[in-house]
Formats: C-alpha cells, structure tokens, sequence
C-alpha cells in the first residue's frame, strides 16, 4: 500500500516590537536575567494589561499576508494553568475570536501552487524561561531547584495554524521557509531560529493514498530548524507507517524532538489533558480594528514572496527561484542587472559562500563583476566578490588591473615560454594537446594571475599550431 | 484635642485652610482616635506613623495597593507584602495632599459581608461592638463612623461598600464601572470591582469621587466622565422621578424595621417634590445573586492564580514544585476563597463553560436590560441597601449561604455596571438603615443630588451615640 502523509503546523513568531504586549518593558535577547521585568509582567498584585497597539497592527498585517479575514471584533482570552513561567497562573491569548481566521497561504511548487489553509493566527504573551537545575534532562521533574527569568514573559507572540494540507517532509519545510521569509519582510519580526523568535510544531498522521480519512495524530514539538522539521518529520511518518503494516496503531502523543536520536521521545508534559479553563479576559475590552486601518494594511503589502517565486520562475528554474526568493537574496538579484542565471548563481553561491549581507551590495557594480567572470582569473573575481559589500565599491577598480587581455601584451610573454620549454612544445605538436594546460599555468604564473585565460588559451593555441 | 467622631472631611479641610490647625496636629488627631478606639473595633490592619502630604487624612482599604506601605487584601498569604507601585486611585489622592493613615481591615480578597473571613481578626461594628460592621470594606466604614478618618475608600464588587456604609450609619458610593481605575487594586471579580468612597456626608462623597474618577492610561476599562462631578447643593427633589422597585423593597428576609425607615425615606421623597413610581425588576432580583455568584468566583479562580509562592507573598516550599503550589495556597488561603476557588474553577471547566459561565453572562445582559428599560421611566430607582441592620459576630459564618444573601439587594445594579449610593436613612432597633439609590451609567451627579437632599431632611446624626 501507499501512504500519503498529513501534515499540519503550529508557529510562534516573536514580534520584534519594542517593548512587551501588555507592559512597557524592552523585548530583546540577551538582557541580564529578570532585569526587563515590572510589576506587571511580575503579575504582582493589582496590575493590568495594556495591550500594545503596534503588536496588534503587525498580527492583522501579518493576517492579510496570510489571506485570512481580519476579525471585525477579536476578544483576548485567559487561558489559565499553573506553571512557574506563568506569573499570572493564566496567559493572555486568544480562543474564539482571534484577529485573523480563514486564511489561505500560497506555496508554489515545481508542479504548480499548492493552498495550504490558515486555521487561523492569534496574538498572545510568551511565558518566562524555567531553567532547571540539577537533576536530569533540564526537566522540572527530578530537578534540584528551578530558577525563573521572566524577561520573555510577556513579549508579543503570534501563533499560526494551518490546516493539514501539507503532503511530504520536503513540502512542509519549504512551506515553513517561505513563511518564514514573508514575516521577515513584512518587518515584525527577525525570525531568528537560534535566538527562539521562531518555533514550530507539527501535527503528523499518514494514511492510505486516495483515502480521505484523518488517522490519529502525533504532535513533534520544540523543533527549531528547518532540517531538523524535514528530519523529524519523515522519521515520523516511516515509524507510523511501518506501526500500521505491522498491525498496529498509533498512539496520540506528544514527542519531543531530539536531533540526532533514533526516535523522537514521547514529551512529559505540562499539557496532558489540560483543561485551560478560557474565560474572556475581563480586564481588556474587545479589539476592534477600524476597516480603514485595514484596508490601508491591505494596501501597503507589495508582493508577496510566494508571487515573486512565480515571476522569477519565468525566467530562471523553479529551484533557483524559490532558493533566492527564500534565502531573501532575490532583491539584490532583481537589482544585478545581466544574464539572469549567471546572476542567479553568482547572488545564491558564491555571494552566499562569501558570507555578505545581499541588502549592502550595489547591484549595478554586482553586474559588472558578473558579466567579467568568465574573462578575469578566479581569485581576481572572489577577491572583489568578497569586497562588494563595501560602501564605495566599484566593479573597474579591480577589473581593470585585474586583466591583461591585450595580445600585444601578452605575446612576449608567450613566446617567451614557448622558447623556454622547446621539448614540451615538441610534444604537444606531436599530439600531446593535454599540455595547453600547462603553458596556461605557465603564463598565468608569469602574469601573476592577472592574464586573462580566454585570451591566453587562444593566443597559445594559435600559436603552437601556427608551425 | 479635636473632636474627630463629628468632624466631616469638608470640615476638617477648612480647619486646614482656615489656619486652625496643621495638617500634622490633624493626623495627630485621627491618630489619637485610632489608638483610643481601634483595640476596640480593629478597623486597620496597619496604621501608619508618618505619611506625606499637606492636606487631611485617607483611610484606604486594603485592598489598595500602597508603595513600601503593607497591602495584604486581608489575607494571609500576603502577609507582610509590600508593594513595589502606588494604586492609580492611591496616587491620585496623594497628589490631592490626602495622607494615608493607614489600610482598612476587610473580608479577605474582598469575599464576604461582615469583614469575619479577614485572616486578621474581625471589625466591629462602632454602634454594637457585638455586631459587624457589615463587608467586606467594613474596616473603611467602621473607621469613618467612628471618627478615626475623616474618609476612607472601599471597594465594592457585589456590595462591598454599599452594604457595610449601611450597617455602619455613613455614606457610601459604589461608582459607574469604568469611572475609577482598577490600577493597583487587588483584583478579586475583574469585572465587578469598583473603588468607591466611604463619607460621613454625601457632598464628602462626591468630592472624594471627584478625586478619584476619570480614565487611566493603566486601565484600559475606563472611561473619561462624561461631566464634571458636582458638589451637590440643592435641598429639594423637585422634578425627580423616582421609581421603587416592588422586588428589591419586598423581597424575602427584609426586615420590617428596615422597611419601616425605608417607607419613611420614600415618603421623603414625595414631600422633597419627587414624583415617586413603582416598577418592576423581576428577573434582576430573582437572577441576579446566582448570577453574581457564577460570575465573581470563575474571575476571582483566575485571579488568585498568581499567588503561587514562587514570586512574593506566602511559601510554604516542601518537595516539588506541586507541593509548592498546594501547601502556600492551602496554608495562604482561608475558607471563604477556597470555597469561591473551587466555586470557579467548576463553572469555567470544560463542559460547564456554556452552562454556568456562559450562562450568567447571558442573565446580565438580560438584568442591564431590564434596568434599563425601568431608568428609561425613572431618574432613581431608590430599596433597603441591605435586607437588615448588622447582624451579631458569627451569625452567619457557618452558613455561607445566609451570609451571600446581605447582599441580595446590592448586587443587582452592580451587575448590570450601575452606580449606586447608599446613605443613612434612620435607624431600626437603635441600628442604622441603608437607603439604597440606583441611576444609569454616569448619573452619580444625580444620586449625589438626590442623596444630598435627603440627608438634609433626614438630619441622621451619624455619630454612633455609645461613642458620642
Ligand atoms: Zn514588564
């Protein structure tokens, strides 16, 4: 039998705002511990929120990128447990009526676009960060005492849900990677894997190929990179698949993703069974977001990364598309002016393997250096790839001294060496044509490295084959 | 040495400015009070030595969050709390020059109508030392009554002012909610709690209410008054429509002492130029105390979340972080919150939701909209504030229920986010009677005017006469 796979994902998006969703506490990372904290993000007695408005423009921003409708009237809930993350005893979040619902993300892919559903995408405050010490496996269970910083407690979430319309591993991580790449460009947030301000969880369940049916479903949490999630979820769906051709069947659980580890392990949880017990928070009125504010959002947007990929597609391959679309160098590619896949491949490897910001480098001089790679040596073109990030970098500056391309420069040189190495001439007219190779190496060293090859290779041949 | 029992908050200001006395040999004097009479009557859980200012005394409830000054709601697992930032409403009386004298005992969390569940000990009521002062701001209207502060703030949230100024003798607001922040106040039902002044005259309350109305960037559930407050002078009714509601005036367990007073104050009314009605509030009656105890205690199991013992206040810390919770929450809490805790923590469960929760929000749109419809005819909808006088220490402590139905007539406006002041209309078995008076949203001028007019024509002495 065939199994298809069903796939459905859960994101948290930190909002990159200035201070936190219901205080005027500093968001950001890497603040002594507990010291971007106050009374309110403490939940000493007495506080209330105030929710922060630009948070709340940037969700609804974010909703219309996703296609979803913005609520007319969106209600923050309380959704209460005991945790020491949790100051409150309860999160301020919201249930059933988040800002944005119904929403439709576009993916394309080498087939044709795919629409993957937004269940829907709602504002919410982080929790603080237990650190465990002692004991085992950084778990509050067994641990020797729990320490507690609440510098995240409170900064501005956003949680997406999609539907379960993803197919494959490879699909749900190019979605993931596409997703990513639009809320870094609508500006709310750096997504940053490393640093937390994106975290993702899957929903796995496979099932007969053609068959309509949801099995159940395991949830892989805490996944904090994107091969990591492609990684985690074929593992997933191989040891489901071979549970129901051994007969068996899969259990709901939650499983905590361990790179590396044979299996994901099933995750003590917090949250076995919990009942969260929502109640409309009574301290904040509904939010009610003027239409024109968000038809002005609306209006604001621009092109959508997932529309770019199918414009760059007309003129490069799908691949190449979706990388620079994605890895969020497609900008500097539409700004480089010359042949399109020379330059796509310059902006997406050897720009790439440079290690340079895209954003800083000036396009029109990129071309340039582009359209001289293939006449100027190799080192001569990395060395000013590498410097094309600079403020004042100008393409002739290093081209111009970089290449002897003048056959009347270049001919003493050559005969020169043809002179040098009779034997050798001798034998590559006798047939031996492997050693071009090598009078090319021989001019280059002569010149520094500053010939240019094209020009050499011609010259040297017309001239070994002249007598 | 002055004389605080009669002394009004007008009046001592005027002593103020008129140069008689300092500021400091005012607080002095109420100070004096305190140590004379508070051994007796145990209104304050802290008083305080110094405290800055130019202006007359404040006694503030506990509930009240005052920086550096213990704050404890009454209950145990805050002992010793100090807060870290002033209350918007504890603010904005200091920057009026009013000085804390110190922080009002009271139910703990504000649950309760006699001030016995405080974890300190219980008020006593200053006209029947035997009896309570009602609550749960019962230490703010003994302290007032008993001349130990010239004003004070409670907070009400099915009651909890209107109700213990009635068994007390003095005068007491419960505002419009959305006009006085919740900044700083120790929530217990977020959407029900209101600050309000506690007054010895309806014109003390209507300035202190000035003091403390308006919107706050900090609390976002307030609103700006849509008109200035207004020192009530007027001494007739002229031209006021005040309806009496037949359920809130004969409903089960009034006392016929307290109807008599009642009856007397409506008849008042009449001969002060009011055109006086009857109405009908069947469903807010019937509904609203159910209601209010379906509401209060969900908000109230969220709310009390946060005393955990992980940040401040009480912990107990055996092994592990579940023992942590349930032994500082056990050994913190007294039985009035447990009760309301698991109270809640039911109604908002998964599956009850709809049934209770859901279902009270529903009923209080109905009550808004039967009260509404009853203001649409009248300007003042005038009851008993309380079904009787004060009731003797623990007549009701074993009966949780019986306790629950003091407020019984003081709930339904609060559910339906009206404001409602009760004043002093005589008294019943040598023990003073609230009457209750009712507007719309944002009439507290009216109620000022209204009760202003009575109070002079009722000429109560509100001095408790085994004091005077
Ligand atoms: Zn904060």
């Amino acid at each position: 039998m065939t199994w298809e796979p069903v796939i459905g994902c859960e994101i948290h998006v930190h909002l990159k705002t200035q201070t936190k969703m219901f205080c005027r506490c500093a968001t950001g990372f890497g603040a002594p511990e507990n010291s971007s904290t106050c009374p309110v993000c403490l939940a000493h007695p007495g506080v209330l929120p105030v929710p922060n408005e630009r948070a709340i423009e940037w969700t609804i921003k974010l909703g219309l990128a996703l296609g979803c409708d913005i609520a007319p009237r969106a209600v923050f809930h309380r959704k209460n447990y005991f945790y020491p993350d949790n100051p409150k005893g309860y999160q301020i979040s919201q249930y059933d009526e988040p800002l944005c619902m119904s929403g439709s993300f576009l993916l394309p892919g080498v087939g044709g676009d795919t629409e993957i559903g937004i269940v829907r995408a709602h504002l919410e405050e982080d929790a603080a960060k237990n650190v465990h010490m002692g004991g085992g496996e950084g778990r509050i269970h067994g641990a020797d005492r729990t320490l507690v910083d609440f510098n995240r407690a409170g900064m501005p979430l956003v949680e997406i849900v999609t539907q379960p319309h993803l197919r494959s591993s490879e699909q749900t991580k190019r979605f993931l990677q596409l997703l990513r790449q639009t809320v870094r460009e609508l500006g709310i947030s750096d997504a940053e894997m490393q640093e937390g301000s994106m975290r993702f969880d899957v929903n796995v369940s496979v099932r007969p190929e053609g068959s309509d049916e949801l099995r159940t479903r395991t949830e892989l949490k805490n996944i904090n990179s994107f091969n990591f999630a492609a990684q985690g979820i074929e593992r997933e769906i191989q040891r489901q698949i071979a549970i129901y051709e051994g007969g068996g069947e899969v259990v709901q659980e939650t499983l905590h993703f361990v790179p590396g580890q044979e299996h994901a392990a099933p995750l003590r949880s917090k949250e076995e069974a919990q009942d969260y017990r929502y109640l409309p928070e009574p301290d904040l009125v509904p939010i009610e977001p003027p239409a024109e504010m968000v038809e002005q959002a609306r209006a604001e947007l621009g092109e959508l990364p997932s529309a770019r990929i199918r414009r760059l597609e007309t003129e490069l391959d799908f691949g190449l598309a979706e990388g620079l679309v994605t890895s969020g160098r497609d900008g500097l590619y539409e700004r480089t002016p010359g042949d399109r896949r020379a330059v796509a491949n310059v902006v997406m490897n050897e720009l790439a393997a440079a290690g340079l910001d895209p954003t800083e480098v000036n396009g029109e001089e990129l071309g340039k250096l582009v359209e001289a790679r293939d006449r100027i040596p190799r080192e001569a073109f990395m060395k000013a790839l590498g410097a094309s990030g600079d403020g004042d970098f100008k393409a002739e500056d290093y081209l111009g001294e970089a290449v002897i391309a003048d056959e009347s420069e270049l001919d003493p040189v050559i005969e020169r060496i043809l002179a040098a190495n009779d034997e050798n001439v001798a034998a590559y007219r006798a047939g031996k044509q492997g050693l071009l190779g090598f009078f090319v190496g021989q001019v280059m060293k002569e010149t520094g490295g500053k010939a240019d090859p094209k020009v050499v290779n011609t010259r040297l041949r017309e001239l070994l084959d002249r007598s | 040495m002055i004389d605080t029992l009669r002394l009004t908050a007008k009046e001592a200001n005027a002593l103020l400015t008129g140069g008689e006395l300092s500021s400091d040999e005012l607080f002095a004097a109420y100070r004096a009070a305190i140590d004379e009479r508070d051994p007796d009557l145990n209104c304050f859980l802290h008083v305080c030595d110094e405290s800055p200012g130019a202006g007359i005394p404040i006694a503030l409830k506990d509930v009240i969050g005052t920086k550096g000054i213990p704050t404890t709601a009454g209950s145990k697992i805050l002992e010793g709390y100090l807060p870290v930032y002033d209350a918007t409403v504890t603010e904005r009386c200091q920057a009026r020059g009013l000085r804390t004298i110190g922080k009002t005992n009271m139910d703990e969390f504000a649950m309760g109508s006699s001030t016995e569940n405080s974890a300190f000990g219980p008020t006593r009521n200053p006209w029947d030392p035997s009896r309570v002062p009602g609550g749960s701001s019962g230490g703010s209207t003994a302290a007032v009554a008993a001349g130990l502060a010239p004003w004070a703030l409670g907070s009400d949230t099915g009651g909890s002012v209107k109700q213990p100024a009635a068994l007390c003798g003095v005068v007491g607001l419960r505002p419009t909610y959305g006009t006085v922040s919740r900044y700083g106040i120790i929530a217990f039902a977020s959407s029900l709690d209101q600050v309000g002044p506690v007054t010895k005259t309806v014109a003390d309350c209507a300035f202190l209410y000035s003091v403390i109305a308006g919107r706050d960037p900090c609390d976002t559930t307030t609103v700006d008054l849509p008109h200035p407050v207004e020192i009530p002078e007027a001494e007739d009714l002229r031209g006021l429509r005040v309806g009496v509601p037949r359920e809130l005036n004969e409903a089960e367990g009034i006392e016929p002492g307290v109807t008599e007073s009642v009856q007397a104050a409506i008849e008042l009314c009449r001969e002060l130029g009011a055109e006086v009605g009857e109405c009908e509030l069947p469903r807010s009656v019937e509904y609203g105390l159910p209601c209010y105890y379906l509401i209060a205690p969900s908000e109230a199991s969220s709310n009390l979340a946060r005393y955990d013992g992980v940040r401040f206040g009480l912990r107990v810390s055996p092994d592990g972080i579940r023992a942590m919770y349930e032994e500082t929450r056990d050994e913190g809490f007294g039985d009035e919150p447990k009760r309301r805790i698991m109270l809640g923590t039911y109604a908002l469960s998964a599956g009850y939701y709809e049934a209770y929760y859901g279902q009270a929000q529903k009923v209080r749109t109905v009550i808004r909209q039967e009260f509404a419809a009853a203001l649409e005819r009248f300007d003042v909808l005038v009851s008993p504030t309380s079904p009787t006088v004060a009731f003797p220490l623990g007549a009701k402590t074993e009966n949780p229920l019986a306790m629950y139905l003091s407020d019984v007539l003081a709930i339904p406006p609060n559910m339906a986010g009206l404001p409602g002041l009760s004043i002093p209309c005589g008294l019943s078995e040598g023990l003073p009677v609230g009457l209750q008076l009712i507007g719309p949203q944002f009439s507290e001028n009216v109620l000022f005017r209204a009760g202003h007019a009575l109070e002079q024509a009722l000429a109560f002495d509100v001095v408790p006469p085994r004091l005077a």
